[in-house]
């Protein structure tokens, strides 16, 4: 789960990390107050978004009167804010952050990660920092210092040794860079982050270290045990359908063609949408019901396949493991009886009781169209779409 | 013959007791896997379908000469379940769970280290040798046995790709889903290595799918160790990138992960590329004629 820069800074100001003194707002009213509690000449206003660039976007204002920061706040919430990673509508601004305005003596990268092929968290520093951060560790990879952190131990002396002398730090600072360097460690450790990234790490005019920006992301599967992050869950920005899906823990994720799908398991959903490509349609959707879903998770995922007016036909391909078919078709039946379909189902299923599930579509007398394989499905359901 | 198991293997099965758990664990024991002990901490003493339950994994391990456990374990207790196994000397570890935090995977990895278990998964469909021993939770009667080693990092993908292999009437050797989370037990590349020694594998399907870098990893391996022919589907080549964010997993990644990254890879290591997913049982069935 990615939590919005306010939230992110919230945590690490628990822990005791310097971020810029501000606050987050919904509604432009509060700007002018929010300025003036910050009691100081030039402030920030950034807007809310889970995604990067937000600067280059217009995402990222500064003002320097309590009228300007209402006026601009006015502005921005509401509004949609595209950047490179948003795709062109752009995403709906909901919360500003607002905050002071710093002197800034220099700036640094830092990041907490997973290293997928070394297994273990991975701590990146970089002497240059900013939003060109990823040319620098294509183009001159040797100013990116990477440090993998045993999980147990932690961030080692020598370790910290070494991260300082890469970034020329030293003295009073290189104590307080070793602090925080452990301290965030300690954080991802304890909120089971997948990612904490600080970019910028500024070194302030006093010598001080600040995070300008913070992004953190949650790994779902450690939810469980923090039920701290509850409200974070309730203001993430999900469509309707998206918050639908969430609720009823099924992946999916909305595209722009015309074919909807309903498959088990992640992989073989990525295959159904390559092989109708494959035979020139367009996926509407990536929908996985998962490993072992229940007659009520089948009939939601249906519904909101349904849900989505682009959608022309509806492919549903299941191989049952764990799943068993026969829950699948009693989904199917039942989502089709409570909200009714008007267009074309192709549905194939194979795996663990399949003869059962056959004998449920075909008694319910649907107009249901069959497929005996992957292929047949793909090319029925390009054809009916059409 | 097959690779990790055959019909001499002894399982028990960790979480027997529960929904998922007891529902395999009679598939399996349809099948003929010899599973001869459940362990469920709190159920010692009990039976569940006519096989005893104990509280815990040693205990199980002990009496019944056991040499692998197969895991229903809820996400939160998994990784403990892992490495009870393996404290009590079990030799393979089939760990069924998804779900499981991935800094608790970390952990896992570390305190295997050195040790001689092997653990595949988690949220993996298993391991199975046609004929001889099925452990997790594919179906059946979709396999064969051959001479076809199938490796995969999906669940129901991998059934797919078998059921076409079956279909065209040729077997497998053994098929393994090493598991789709970032922190898995078994790679690409160990598994390449034990179907290479493999006398009964004689062509190797590998299932890759984008994100991470396994299947780069398994392309060195390939193009240097495997000289039996591979032939390889990437699942999700037609995906849209997801909305990502911050830097650092592309400082960490570089190029890899992509669909393209993964087909280029394994091409140039000599790989056979299958397009459609639908089309990957004839490839295999054409090459084995040649």
């Amino acid at each position: 789960m990615k939590l919005y820069e306010f939230q992110s800074k919230n945590i690490l100001k628990t822990y005791g990390i310097y971020v810029p003194r501000g606050k987050a707002i919904s509604s432009g009213n509060d700007a002018s107050k929010v300025f003036q509690e910050i009691g100081c000449n030039r402030c920030v206003l950034k807007a809310q978004v889970l995604a990067g660039g937000r600067g280059k976007g217009g995402g990222i204002q500064f003002v320097n009167t309590h009228e300007e920061a209402q006026a601009c706040a006015a502005g921005m919430l509401g509004s949609y804010l595209a950047t490179h990673q948003t795709g062109q509508t752009g995403i709906k601004v909901n919360y500003l952050l607002i905050e002071e305005a710093l002197s800034i003596q220099r700036e640094l990268y830092l990041a907490i990660t997973i290293d997928r092929s070394l297994r273990t968290p991975i701590l990146i520093v970089s002497s240059e920092g900013g939003v060109e951060i990823e040319e620098v560790a294509k183009k001159t990879p040797d100013k990116i210092v990477k440090e993998p952190v045993d999980v147990f131990l932690g961030i080692l002396s020598f370790q910290l040794r070494h991260i300082a002398s890469r970034l020329d730090i030293s003295g009073t600072l290189s104590i307080k860079f070793n602090n925080l360097i452990t301290n965030l460690f300690h954080i991802f450790v304890k909120n089971d982050c997948s990612l904490l990234e600080i970019n910028p790490l500024v070194v302030t005019a006093d010598e001080e270290l600040c995070a300008l920006d913070a992004k953190i992301d949650i790994d779902d599967n450690a939810l469980y045990r923090h039920p701290e992050f509850q409200e974070f869950i309730q203001n993430q920005d999900l469509s309707p359908p998206e918050a639908l899906a969430k609720k009823y823990k099924l992946s999916y994720i909305s595209l722009d063609g015309n074919i909807g799908c309903l498959v088990n398991g992640a992989g073989l959903a990525m295959a159904t949408m390559d092989i109708i490509k494959f035979h020139g349609g367009e996926p509407a959707n990536f929908l996985d019901v998962g490993g072992d879903a229940s007659l009520e998770q089948v009939t939601q995922a249906f519904k909101i396949i349904l849900s989505d007016p682009k959608v022309k036909a509806i492919l549903i391909n299941i191989f049952g493991g764990i799943m068993k078919c026969d829950i699948i078709a009693s989904g199917i039946i039942q989502a089709v009886k409570e909200v009714g379909i008007h267009i074309p189902l192709v549905v194939r299923l194979e795996g663990t009781n399949v003869d059962r599930a056959k004998k449920i579509l075909h008694d319910s007398g649907l107009p249901i169209l069959s497929a005996k394989d992957m292929k047949e499905a793909a090319s029925l359901v390009v054809k009916v779409s059409r | 013959m097959g690779i990790l198991i055959d019909k001499n293997t002894r399982v028990i099965c960790q979480g027997m007791t529960g929904h998922a758990g007891s529902f395999h664990a009679e598939r399996m024991l349809e099948y003929g896997t010899k599973l001869v002990a459940g362990v469920t901490p709190g159920k010692g003493g009990t039976t569940q379908l006519g096989i005893p339950v104990f509280d815990s994994v040693r205990e199980a391990a002990i009496d019944f000469r056991a040499n692998a456990s197969v895991i229903y374990v809820p996400a939160p207790f998994a990784a403990d379940a892992i490495m009870e196994a393996s404290e009590a000397g079990l030799e393979l570890i089939v760990c069924i769970t998804e779900g499981i935090p991935t800094l608790d995977m970390i952990k896992v990895k570390k305190y295997l280290f050195q040790r001689k278990t092997r653990l595949i998964g988690p949220n993996c469909p298993g391991i199975i040798t046609p004929d001889a021993c099925k452990i997790g939770i594919m179906p059946g009667y979709i396999h064969k046995s051959g001479h076809v080693g199938v490796v995969s990092r999906s669940g129901t993908l991998t059934y797919e790709v078998v059921w076409q292999l079956t279909q065209r009437g040729l077997g497998q050797s053994t098929c393994i889903g090493i598991g789709g989370d970032p922190i898995v037990g078994t790679d690409f590349v160990d598994i390449l290595r034990l179907f290479q020694e493999d006398k009964e594998t004689e062509v190797i399907v590998l299932i890759g799918e984008i994100g991470g870098s396994a299947e780069e990893e398994a392309a060195e391996v390939l193009g240097q160790e495997i000289t039996k022919p591979v032939i390889s589907f990437i699942a999700g080549s037609t995906a849209p990138h997801g909305k990502r964010m911050g830097h650092a997993g592309a400082i960490i990644s570089g190029n890899k992960g992509t669909a393209i990254s993964k087909v280029e890879a394994l091409r140039n290591a000599g790989v056979t590329i299958v397009d459609s997913p639908a089309h990957i049982g004839e490839t295999v069935a054409e090459m084995m004629l040649l």
